[in-house]
């Protein structure tokens, strides 16, 4: 088999965020950088998917040159090689960003075949568009699912399972296709020492796309107020034991 | 919660580990009303202390670090969160193996007697997942211990809480301090102003910060210790404990790995140092994680991986054990490696407790308390003394200069004498160009670039048939021409440049009842003498030395080492009334010394001076302004090598002009200069001079060095009370001059202790006085005019008697054995001092 999986450096975003001066895009000074949650399960398919079936995984993003930092993460984790779109920290717009992702996926098929399956995360953790999987796959005329939990890959088909309230829809789709994942398809695993030496030494091409006008202009960010952190006091000392108990069997750590 | 009170009498800013132990040890010695108080949530605010590795591997070459250590250690045990694991110190080198061999010394210098040498096959046998084929054996110590230092700080908060003494205040910004007349008054905070005698600042790395909105300085700078976390380690899923195996430090690649758990953890000194500023550090709200782990930069650890697999591969090689957790987290540093605690000299009442790490923090928190409830802390805390720094050391650029050259050293293998790289050219003497002329070797001290040595008077080692040393770490930082210099100075005359000496001017109505409150020596003496003087802390121990020349009725001028130059000058600045009736003037940059001495050093000025310098005209101990050309020079008939002569006070931009007239002079007297290798080594040593920071420390007393005159004055002063007791006990100690009998170690190389080796006697026993303090060595060095290589030691009384053949030095695991020379102040070198009054 041979696997793309497209990923986004997005920072880590642990705490209150914090804009920049010109509300054009977030302080990251203080932040670590990482990708979403559901790219990371899309990895670790994507290795998994080659440990059992053999073959080649790829990485591939669209982002300013610390980016290699997540290449290397996705390697280190098991990808066989990464492709950098290196941009100069600029954000791309969907559309942009998948025409350079389109554009990258023909080059490299074109000199060593097709990907069976390409993965997106649904959408990015930071400008949430869902829009780059979808693009990406209608361009390349091949059948899409989005929001899956499990993906599993039978002969030429990938059985995919999409979340829906009360229950699961089931696609099958002929390969090549594209989907797009969630957090939860699967537990990605953590990088090994070994892992993380290895990832260092994988190849990674490079390519420097050219950033089109946009068609979208972004006005400015807000912070929603949203819900600030709130405790709720269960009880003091041995009083509070049962309102524990409780809590804990509520959220099914305990029985 | 309570409310939050208007005032107190102190407030501790701070709920990391050396604030809750500060709580703790002031209401534990009777204060009833400190407040404490956090911006961040309890028990973890975010500092340094939440994610700290917590083990403590107590020997260090720094006694006071050592002693800090060891009073932690006894506290967490005391606590019940220390858990002993022993630790293993690892070498790959054999260069990494002698400095084991000096950690043994400095491990029974210090107390510390379960530690012993291992083979790698014994440390194999410990940590049995380790690869001992790379290394060459280890240092191990068996009361290595991790400690739970959040739970000791939750611990350290109740007792203070339950004693009734202490309020504590989590989620409590502070947002500015007022200071009134120079004294700290009251702390604004989110939940009010509070009004307090004494504020502490014990921020960790946001120290620089809470300092600054009084005024005040604490140069330490916020920097990156990475660590990660791999697991789960199979072989720990089945271990007895969470913490069975040893912890292993891999000295050669600035690493330490520790079983955590199912967990490694790695830990590193080895990448580049990155440096951060207090004012980047994001707040709790922003923080991903708390806002001392800042992300973790993997390119900066690629080597340590590479380390870590070599020498646990089993662990660190396994496919299933995975990076779980990586930081940067933030420690504190400061640059010359110390912490910084005690009142700020900037600020009245307000004090530092700040860039103490969890292994001291305990102990640390005990000591400032002491001192600042009792006057003086049992453990001599002068090398982290927060008055220690010079300007130029306060500031931004030097303490990130200095930091980012040590981090590399954290793990290193580092000289006594080492000097820095970075920060250098700062002060010049006037007579600097003409030094380096001569060739001078500059070492330097608080900013001041000071001649060790000049290597023009490379031909006199030849001349006096003098040896360099065999060993490269003897040899290391040295030079024969050192003892050559040394021995001109003794045939003909040595020049000397003492810019470096602090010195200030205490003047006015009050100047006298002031100094003689402050200093041991009789202060009311005619004007035109020169007084040496110990200046005692209140437990009677030493807290400097120095001199001080009455100038007039009324002006006294008080000259010391550079060294220890500004905390002088806040220990005589706090001596001064309150009415002002007295002042003190920094004149430090006004005026250069010069010394010259030696039996040609009465030729040589008397050719320049018409002024009268015979014996009878300026005896010694006398000052007097002397003209030499058109210069007034104050000159101070004292010695500090043992050699007729003095000192020569100019204006500094005259010192070139002086230099140059006393060098034109002494030519026909072959005068030669001479570097602070024998100012400071070699004279001193033949004369047995004490050294304040090496013979004399708090834990010293005055009839221990052997200082006591015949009379004590009748004035009070700082320490009379416990000087009048020590005078009527027996010494628990002497300080002895020691010489070494026979230089040749094992493998047939002569070699040359360097100091603060234990002294033992000849089967390696330590030497342990009624008060619990080992023998070591205070000073070492030459005694060229001897033709012995002299130590300088306190022993107990049966062992200090002259000509005693019982003892030896240990150094590098071997001993060599040593003659008691003198045992008292007694010179071994002109014992009648017939060369000074002659």
């Amino acid at each position: 088999m041979k696997l793309l999986v497209c990923v986004k450096r997005v920072p880590i975003t642990g705490g209150r965020i914090v804009l920049t001066e010109d509300e054009q895009a977030i302080e990251t000074r203080h932040l670590g950088f990482a990708i979403s949650p559901h790219e990371e399960c899309g990895v670790e398919e994507a290795v998994r998917l080659v440990e059992a079936n053999g073959g080649e995984s790829v990485v591939l993003t669209l982002g300013p040159a610390d980016a290699e930092e997540q290449l290397r993460d996705c390697m280190a984790i098991g990808i066989d090689r990464g492709i950098h779109l290196v941009t100069d920290g600029e954000e791309w717009d969907p559309e942009a960003t998948a025409a350079a992702i389109l554009e990258a996926i023909r080059a490299d098929e074109a000199a060593s075949g097709p990907f069976d399956l390409v993965f997106f995360g649904n959408e990015s953790a930071d400008s949430g568009g869902f829009q780059v999987g979808l693009r990406v796959a209608h361009a390349l005329g091949r059948p899409c699912a989005t929001g899956l939990k499990a993906v599993a890959v039978d002969g030429g088909l990938a059985r995919c399972e999409q979340e829906i309230g009360g229950g699961r829809d089931v696609y099958e789709l002929p390969l090549p296709a594209v989907v797009t994942v969630l957090e939860g398809l699967n537990l990605p695993r953590y990088p090994s020492v070994p892992g993380r030496m290895r990832a260092g030494r994988k190849p990674l091409e490079q390519v420097t796309p050219v950033r089109p006008d946009s068609r979208l202009e972004r006005a400015r960010l807000v912070v929603p107020a949203g819900e600030s952190k709130q405790a709720e006091v269960l009880g003091r000392g041995p009083d509070a034991a049962r309102a524990v108990v409780d809590l804990l069997e509520q959220i099914g750590v305990a029985s | 919660m309570s409310d939050f009170p208007a005032s107190a009498k102190a407030v501790v800013i701070g709920c990391g580990i050396v604030g809750n132990s500060l709580v703790y040890h002031l209401t534990r010695l009777g204060w009833t009303d400190v407040v404490q108080i956090d911006t961040g949530p309890l028990p973890n605010p975010g500092g340094s202390t939440g994610h700290a590795s917590n083990f403590i591997f107590p020997v260090d070459h720094s006694k006071e670090m050592t002693q800090l250590t060891l009073e932690s250690q006894r506290q967490y045990i005391e606590m019940g969160v220390n858990t002993e694991c022993g630790g293993i110190e690892v070498a790959r080198t054999e260069e990494r193996m002698e400095e084991f061999r000096r950690r043994m010394a400095s491990a029974k210098s210090w107390g510390v007697d379960s530690v012993r040498l291992v083979t790698a096959a014994e440390i194999k046998e410990f940590v049995p997942y380790i690869d001992e084929t790379i290394l060459l054996g280890g240092f191990y110590c068996p009361t290595v211990s991790v400690v739970d230092s959040l739970r000791a700080g939750t611990i350290m908060r109740e007792r203070g809480i339950e004693s009734g003494g202490l309020q504590v205040f989590a989620n409590t910004d502070v947002s500015g301090m007022d200071v009134e007349n120079g004294r700290i008054r009251r702390v604004h905070t989110s939940r009010g102003a509070i009004e307090a005698e004494v504020v502490v600042i014990a921020c960790g790395v946001w120290s620089p910060l809470l300092a600054a909105m009084a005024g005040a300085h604490i140069p330490l700078t916020p920097a990156v210790h990475q660590m990660i976390d791999v697991g789960p380690v199979p072989r720990f899923e089945t271990s007895s404990s969470a913490i069975e195996f040893p912890i292993v430090r891999d000295m050669d690649v600035f690493m330490y790995e520790r079983q955590d758990g199912v967990g490694l953890e790695i830990g590193s000194y080895a990448h580049r140092s990155i440096l951060h500023d207090p004012e980047e550090i994001p707040s709790i709200e922003e923080a991903a994680l708390s806002p001392t782990e800042f992300p973790f930069t993997q390119a900066d650890f690629a080597d340590q991986m590479e380390h870590a697999l070599e020498l646990m591969p089993e662990i660190v090689g396994d496919e299933s054990v995975g990076v779980k957790y990586a930081i940067n987290g933030l420690i504190s540093l400061t640059p010359d490696g110390m912490p910084i605690l005690g009142e700020t000299p900037e600020v009245k009442g307000l004090w530092s407790c700040a860039a103490v790490w969890v292994k001291e923090g305990p102990g640390v928190g005990k000591s400032v308390a002491e001192w600042m409830v009792l006057g003086e802390s049992h453990i001599d805390l002068h090398t982290s003394d927060a008055s220690r720094f010079h300007d130029h050391q306060k500031t931004r650029a030097h303490v990130k200069a200095r930091t980012f050259e040590a981090f590399p050293k954290t793990y290193g293998i580092v000289h006594p004498a080492e000097q820095w790289a970075s920060e250098r050219g700062l002060r010049r003497s006037p007579a600097y160009e003409q030094q380096k002329v001569l060739g001078a070797e500059f070492y330097e001290v608080v900013g001041w670039e000071r001649p060790q040595w000049y290597n023009a008077n490379a031909p006199l080692v030849e001349q006096y048939g003098l040896e360099q040393r065999p060993a490269e770490w003897d040899a290391r930082w040295w030079s024969p021409i050192i003892n050559a210099e040394h021995l001109a100075m003794r045939e003909n005359a040595g020049i000397f440049d003492l810019s470096a000496f602090a010195i200030f001017d205490v003047k006015g109505a009050g100047a006298l009842d002031a100094l003689q409150h402050a200093v041991l020596a009789q202060m009311d003496v005619p004007v035109g003498r020169v007084v040496y003087t110990p200046v005692l802390s209140q437990g009677g121990g030493f807290k400097s030395d120095l001199t001080i020349m009455r100038l007039g009725d009324q002006e006294f001028r008080v000259v010391t080492g550079g060294a220890h130059g500004m905390a002088d000058r806040k220990l005589f600045s706090d001596a001064l009334p309150a009415d002002g009736s007295a002042t003190l003037v920094d004149v430090t940059t006004a005026w250069t010394t010069i010394g010259v001495w030696g039996p040609k050093a009465r030729d040589i000025l008397a050719s320049v001076t018409s002024a009268d310098v015979s014996n009878e005209g300026f005896a010694f101990g006398r000052c007097r302004t002397i003209e030499i050309g058109s210069q007034l020079v104050l000159a101070s008939r004292i010695s500090y090598v043992g050699d007729l002569g003095g000192e020569l006070y100019v204006p500094i931009e005259q010192g070139g002009r002086l230099w140059d007239v006393l060098w034109e002079a002494g030519r026909p007297h072959s005068l030669t200069a001479c570097g602070i290798g024998v100012y400071g080594t070699t004279g001193r040593l033949e004369k047995a001079y004490r050294a304040y920071g090496a013979e004399l420390e708090t834990e010293y007393n005055v009839v221990e060095a052997g200082m006591q005159r015949p009379k004590v004055k009748d004035q009070g002063f700082v320490g009379k009370e416990a000087h009048l007791r020590h005078r009527e006990e027996e010494p628990a100690a002497t300080l002895c001059t020691l010489t070494v009998d026979d230089h040749v170690s094992a493998a047939g190389v002569k070699r040359y202790p360097l100091g603060r080796e234990p002294i033992t006697l000849r089967d390696g026993t330590p030497l342990t006085d009624a008060k619990g303090r080992r023998s070591y060595v205070t000073s070492a060095g030459a005694g060229p005019s001897l033709g012995k290589y002299v130590l300088m030691a306190y022993l107990p009384p049966e062992q200090a008697i002259e000509g005693s053949q019982e003892l030896a030095v240990e150094y590098m695991n071997e001993r060599f054995p040593v003659t008691v020379a003198v045992a008292g102040a007694a010179a071994p070198f002109d014992p009648e001092n017939e060369r000074i009054r002659s």
